[in-house]
């Protein structure tokens, strides 16, 4: 999920000579998130305020000069950097009025550009790929520099890489059709010459982005076919050998977008994060032959994500700084926040289900009172609003948000922050701030063993927006704070909780004691459906010992004889009125009193429930103890004996657990402890029990199966009457 | 159209006999069809596989082998003979014997100049085709042993022959051996038993491709003599294969009753050297696949299972249509059946006998879909055999129920038929010499004339009486193609004669005045139906591609109804079912009712309501009957078929407004075979 907000105009754009060109030359960071540097194509360089979309500050070179690279501001002197004429390096205060009263050095060679990031030097790249840290450079401006490139060769793009050690210079250049990749690395100062892969239909490619991640340096290159390409290089130093000659840099298929017809011309693409792209100058796969959309596409499922028009004319250009978008077109500079969600299958498909479930159970039959009061109306209620307030609401959440994720008070002040941000924020920007949240309290709980915002987790797993690959520690941290009441809604809501997450859980619900459960409040729904299960037609203790109805009892005199059990097993209410007198242990292939307490029968058949894979349950499955084991199979022993009664059709629940799943899981847990139930001795008793059913159902189910094939021989004899030689029948015709 | 007293008759047990061999003749497009009988049957293939000739068979002569020379088709059988056919008057030409004991398999080389017949005493005698008959060239070097399949090259310089255990490769030229191909039992097969080569195909390339007894189609490069590749397709036996015109794909009949497809590929994508690859299996058969045909874009297969199939092969058809579904044939497509409409008279054509029968009656009426009840059984009235071994070509009851006439290819015999509270027949003697044999006959309305179709197209006319029989005259057509006539029929008022012949002609004579009226248009698919209407004197013609026409005789032209058929165009449905009209008849009181049936269907056609719109329902009874009354009228329109009866040999309406229908389930023929070979099935 991602999603593009309301975007706003930056500034205008200055009309160039030559039109296929924007007039905005590079935009780069300034000191905070909130400031960015434009320089345009002439001879100015200009602050601005993103938020307030205002300039604070602009600089002009002289008539007759102009600015050959985007200026850069430099954080470790807190200077700006810019040069003028190809080969003039000045440098100047936010105080300078006149740039052209400030420091300014002349190099021997021309500059392709100069690169910063924050905290660091920043490093000057020559035309003909010479590489030298700026304070170096000034030093000594007249130092000779280097040609590394052929006579041939131009530099076709560049940009700079921040590692966790060091920093990397990445640059592409061109030679008679060949494209090169050079790394130039640090102390030691090494480059590296890569050739790309260049394929039969492939042009020169139009755009490169390269992130790092991972210990990896991602370069994402795409051609004007649609084809968008990874490579991945390390970001370490590589053997030294291998730095002599060129090497060709494998590459693989990202994405391929749908370009229309023809090939497209001024385009650009951005990572934004390991799975998302944002392309601009493509068409919307469904717009038809219109280039002018911003696209954010999710490379691991090739989908479309969110899109927008954009008015004017396409340039091309794209920059990303913290969660805002660039872009500039027709005669704008517009900005564009935009939103990430960790992209999982999970968060892909479960939405399927949480939009059903939505619509008809969750708004009448849930009880409301963990849905908040007002939750939707004040985003139907808020229909008239300006562009404007809508982008304060936002960006006022946002800050809301990262102030939940920071924020360092007791409980209750983050519960009430938690409650005020839903009740805000809309569904689209809920789905993708919610994991977000709820990764940084479970961290913070994590930090501090005292903290844990109980409602507030609560509140977030029920907006149905989480899954366990948004959020990997939420339901072990319920299951070690022992808040049951969330692990039922995690059970309830996750579609992708790993088997070992599950086992897990199943585990501590079997080892904890039902006492300890009672005082938990639970979902009513799956309350009711307990005590409907339990009130069978024999009357049950509720008092909830563990194996009340179930004192071991020597049961060999029954075992021999096949036909007796059948013959209690028939569902015969006549039948059990008499023999209900006598004590339990005399019927126990139909009647069981339920093992396990109330609330523990609840939170197993969530567990019951969840979805998975039987390869991967089993091994972890066998973790359990042999008490757990017979518990749980007296549980669904319990279960299944009350499914196969006529009580089933009674229980009105929502969510309940089907028979053939009470199956798989009886088979699953004789599979992963057959030695261990065989030796059990206190699981004999069990075991005769349940075979004793099962034997008698298969017996039923055998006698089904004959019924079935002398009426299927009934009807066909029906059909295929007369197979005369002769008869004389009567026909109508209409 | 209302209620209908049917009299479902399945006491005809007819029997058709085993397809033995197939012949493709492409530039006529004829496939041959012979049967173990020894009748042969020419299918146009161009014409939606319209039976268009049937040759009877013989008693104790089997075919073994067809093979066509150009137009001229050659068979040859175990009693030693060669025969060539005349196609033109459906008969054998002349038979010579081949003078080497049984003959196994026939051959003709690609030019069509030489005929290679292999022999049980081990030689190969080549034939030289001659313009008036065949002549005997030379001996092949002899070997020992049974020669069982033959191929040339396509070349006509090399001749293969597989026997028992051995393929030989002859050079045509020298008459001697160039190589011997021994063939191995296969593994597990008892030392006694010889690995018997039933079928060989020599390709241009010198490859050649045999299959044997032991389930194998074997791969052999016929310039080293080595095998290259084998194909265990069976566990039981490879009878037949056949290899397609441009040498690319291949087939072979099984004795499990499959028909497996290899095709000629390049095993590497992209690369030049190919490979024999068993790529297909199509199961239609459950007997043993006596004869295959691959025609490119079709498989025909034959077996002891009497079906021909012919099975598309969907890779090579570009457009969907009728012509390119899976076609089974089961049924002869002419009638086999005559039947007297007032003495309520059924007469059952077999091979060598005849069955007269008298339907039952009922009494009470029933809802519709019951059985009534029945008051009387129907009667098997007289068991006809014929005299010697010829085997029966036509036959036909009078209307009125009192002559019974059949003939075989040289022999027309005439009885006459009481059948009061006892049965006699006398057979009438001293028939005039004209009439020795008839194609087709037919008995006017009034039972007092005969017509018989003989040679060259022409139609001897008979009186008949009390005391006999008399020669009337014979008609003759104004311009002849000398085609065999395929069908005859007489108007109602005795004035009118049409016949179709196998060249799509259909002429009328006008019988007041004994000469030839008109020809009817030539429409290009052979006629597979006709009869002329009692009250309007309108011949109404079925072709095989399901067109219908309906020819005024007294105006020469279409009548109004025949051309708004065509202006409106037939409903596909109509035009996609793959069995032709077999017999046309109206009803007598509503002369607007026109009764036609096919294997599937019978179908009552009101010439006075609306033709059904292209995209509406075509078999709409079900749905008029949930209709209620009212809106029928307005759903229906001028085809009400009925699908309650299949498999029908005939339909006809008695005089009494009741139906006749003659059914043979394909289950009861199945039944009848042998059994097949045994499988392995899964809980047996």
């Amino acid at each position: 999920m991602a999603a593009l907000y309301e975007g706003y105009t930056l500034c205008g754009l200055v009309p160039t000579q030559n039109p296929p060109e924007s007039g905005i030359q590079g935009i780069e960071l300034d000191r905070d998130d909130d400031r960015v540097l434009v320089t345009d194509s002439t001879r100015s360089v200009t602050v601005y305020k993103v938020s307030d979309q205002k300039p604070l500050g602009s600089w002009t070179v002289k008539q007759g000069q102009f600015i050959s690279c985007p200026a850069v501001y430099n954080s470790q002197t807190k200077e700006y950097v810019a040069v003028t004429n190809d080969n003039v390096i000045r440098v100047w205060k936010t105080e300078d009025v006149n740039i052209d009263q400030a420091f300014k050095a002349t190099v021997s060679a021309e500059i392709y550009r100069v690169h910063s990031v924050p905290d660091y030097e920043p490093v000057v790249l020559f035309r003909r790929g010479g590489v030298r840290y700026l304070d170096s450079l000034l030093t000594a401006p007249q130092q000779p520099i280097e040609e590394v490139l052929l006579e041939d060769e131009v530099i076709r793009w560049s940009t700079m890489v921040r590692t966790e050690q060091q920093l990397l210079v990445l640059f592409s250049s061109e030679q008679r059709g060949k494209h090169f990749l050079y790394v130039q690395r640090f102390s030691p100062n090494t480059l590296v010459k890569h050739q790309l892969e260049a394929g039969p239909h492939l042009s020169a490619p139009l755009s490169y982005a390269a992130t790092f991640r991972e210990e990896h340096i991602h370069l994402l290159y795409w051609f004007p076919n649609g084809s968008v390409y990874e490579s991945v290089l390390p970001a370490r130093h590589p053997a030294p050998a291998a730095a002599e000659e060129v090497q060709a840099l494998p590459r693989s298929l990202l994405l391929q977008l749908p370009i229309g017809e023809g090939e497209l011309r001024s385009a650009s693409a951005l990572p934004l994060d390991e799975a998302h792209v944002a392309v601009v100058g493509v068409s919307h796969p469904s717009a038809g032959t219109g280039k002018d959309y911003l696209c954010l596409w999710n490379t691991h499922f090739q989908t479309l994500q969110a899109s927008r028009e954009l008015a004017g004319k396409i340039y091309g250009q794209v920059w990303c700084y913290y969660g805002k978008l660039f872009v500039t077109h027709g005669k704008t500079l517009s900005v564009i926040p935009f939103e990430c969600q960790k992209s999982s299958l999970a968060a892909a498909l479960g939405k399927l289900k949480q939009t059903r479930t939505n619509g008809n159970c969750r708004s009448s039959l849930v009880p409301s009172w963990n849905t908040l009061p007002h939750g939707d109306k004040p985003g139907k209620s808020r229909g008239v609003t300006t562009r404007r307030t809508v982008r304060r609401a936002h960006t006022l959440r946002t800050n809301m948000r990262d102030a939940i994720c920071t924020h360092s008070g007791p409980v209750e002040e983050v519960e009430q922050k938690v409650e005020m941000f839903l009740i805000g924020a809309e569904q689209a920007e809920q789905q993708l701030a919610v994991g977000r949240l709820v990764c940084e309290l479970v961290a913070r709980c994590r930090a501090e063993p005292s903290f844990y915002p109980r409602v507030s987790l609560l509140q977030l797993a029920d907006t149905r927006y989480l899954c366990h690959s948004v959020c990997p520690g939420l339901l072990t941290l319920a299951l070690e704070k022992k808040d049951f009441r969330l692990c039922q809604v995690c059970l309830q809501l996750f579609p992708d909780i790993p088997e070992a997450i599950t086992c897990a859980c199943l585990k501590v619900i079997l080892g904890i004691p039902d006492a300890e459960l009672e005082c938990v409040a639970l979902e009513p729904d799956s309350l009711h459906l307990m005590k409907a299960l339990t009130q069978g037609p024999v009357p049950s203790n509720d008092d909830g010992g563990e194996h009340n109805g179930f004192c071991p009892a020597p049961l060999e005199e029954d075992g021999g004889g096949s036909t007796a059990p059948d013959a209690k097993v028939t569902p015969a209410p006549l039948d059990t009125s008499d023999r209900g007198t006598k004590p339990c242990k005399d019927l126990p292939a139909i009647y069981m009193d339920c093992p396990v307490g109330l609330h523990k029968g609840a939170l197993l058949n969530e567990v019951l429930q969840t979805a998975y894979s039987d390869s991967l349950l089993l091994p972890y499955l066998k973790d359990l103890t042999v008490t757990q084991v017979i518990l749980f199979l007296q549980y669904l022993q319990f279960l299944y004996l009350k499914y196969s009664q006529d009580v089933l059709p009674q229980i009105q629940a929502l969510r309940m657990p089907a028979v053939t799943q009470i199956m798989e899981w009886v088979c699953l847990l004789l599979d992963a402890h057959f030695t261990v139930l065989v030796l059990a001795p206190e699981a004999k008793h069990l075991l005769s029990g349940l075979h004793k059913f099962v034997k008698s159902q298969v017996k039923l189910f055998s006698e089904l199966g004959k019924i079935e094939g002398s009426l299927q021989v009934l009807k066909n004899s029906k059909q295929s009457h007369q197979t005369g030689q002769y008869s004389i029948e009567v026909v109508e015709l209409f | 159209m209302g209620e209908f007293t049917v009299h479902r008759v399945r006491f005809f047990h007819y029997m058709p006999s085993a397809v033995r061999a197939l012949a493709f003749q492409p530039q006529r497009q004829k496939i041959a069809v012979a049967r173990t009988d020894g009748s042969l049957e020419i299918l146009n293939r161009a014409d939606h596989l319209f039976q268009e000739k049937v040759i009877p068979g013989r008693e104790q002569r089997g075919t073994e082998a067809l093979a066509w020379a150009g137009q001229r088709l050659f068979s040859a059988g175990l009693n030693g003979e060669l025969v060539e056919y005349d196609m033109q008057e459906l008969r054998e030409k002349y038979r010579l014997d081949a003078s080497g004991g049984p003959v196994w398999t026939l051959t003709c080389n690609p030019q069509g100049t030489r005929l290679a017949v292999g022999c049980e005493d081990g030689t190969v005698k080549l034939f030289e085709v001659c313009d008036d008959g065949i002549q005997f060239e030379r001996n092949l070097a002899k070997q020992k042993g049974r020669i069982l399949s033959l191929s040339w090259h396509p070349s006509g310089s090399r001749l293969v022959a597989g026997m028992a255990g051995v393929i030989w490769v002859f050079d045509a030229g020298t008459g001697q051996s160039v190589h011997r191909l021994l063939v191995e039992r296969g593994t597990g097969a008892p030392r006694s038993k010889e690995c018997v080569v039933w079928s060989v195909v020599c390709l241009s390339d010198g490859t050649i491709v045999s299959g044997d007894s032991s389930g194998n189609v074997k791969v052999w490069d016929g310039d080293t003599g080595t095998l290259i590749r084998n194909h265990q397709v069976t566990k039981w036996d490879v009878l037949a294969l056949s290899v397609s015109q441009d040498e690319t794909s291949l087939v072979a009949g099984t004795s499990e009753g499959t028909v497996v497809q290899f095709q000629h590929l390049s095993v590497v994508l992209g690369r030049e050297d190919k490979e024999w690859v068993q790529t297909r299996t199509f199961k239609n058969h459950t007997h043993d696949v006596r004869a295959v045909l691959e025609l490119d874009t079709a498989v025909v297969s034959g077996g002891m299972d009497t079906q021909l199939v012919v099975r598309p092969l969907l890779d090579k058809i570009d457009v969907k249509t009728s012509a390119s579904a899976l076609r089974k044939i089961h049924f002869p497509h002419r009638r086999l059946v005559s039947c007297s409409r007032t003495a309520r008279l059924l007469l059952f054509q077999h091979r060598i006998h005849l069955e007269l029968w008298r339907l039952g009656e009922s009494e009470g009426t029933g809802v519709p879909g019951s059985s009534l009840p029945i008051k009387r059984k129907p009667e098997k009235l007289l068991h006809l055999k014929t005299k010697g071994e010829e085997h029966i070509c036509c036959s036909a009851l009078s209307p009125c129920g009192g002559w019974v006439v059949v003939s075989t290819v040289t022999n027309l015999r005439l009885y006459r038929l009481q059948c009061d509270e006892t049965i006699s027949i006398t057979k009438v003697s001293k028939l005039p010499k004209v009439v020795s044999s008839a194609n087709q006959i037919c008995f006017s309305s009034d039972s007092s004339y005969l017509f018989t179709a003989s040679t060259c197209s022409s139609v001897h006319v008979l009186a008949l009486s009390q005391s006999g029989c008399t020669f009337v005259c014979t008609l003759k057509p104004k311009s002849c193609s000398g085609q065999a006539i395929l069908l005859l029929t007489a108007s109602d008022d005795g004035k009118w004669l049409a016949a179709a012949n196998a060249d799509h002609e259909v002429q009328v004579y006008n019988l007041q005045k004994r000469k030839a009226y008109c020809t009817v248009p030539v429409y290009s698919s052979g006629v597979t139906a006709m009869s002329i209407n009692p009250a309007t004197n309108n011949l109404f013609m079925v072709h095989a591609d399901q067109q219908i026409f309906e020819f005024s005789l007294e105006q020469k032209q279409y009548t109004d109804w025949s051309r708004l058929v065509h202006r409106k165009g037939l409903h596909p449905q109509w035009l996609e079912r793959d069995t032709p009209v077999t017999n046309v008849t109206f009803s007598p009181r509503n002369p607007a009712h026109v009764i036609l049936h096919d294997m599937y269907m019978f179908c009552i056609i009101d010439q006075t309501l609306p033709l059904p719109e292209r995209n509406s329902q075509l078999v709409n009874q079900l749905t008029l009957r949930s209709l209620p009354e009212k809106e029928r009228r307005a759903h229906s329109h001028a085809f009400k078929i009925c699908k309650t009866f299949k498999e029908l040999l005939f339909v006809e309406l008695l005089e009494d407004q009741s139906l006749v229908v003659i059914e043979r389930p394909l289950l009861d023929i199945t039944a009848q075979l042998p059994p097949p070979v045994r499988q392995k099935k899964f809980a047996t």
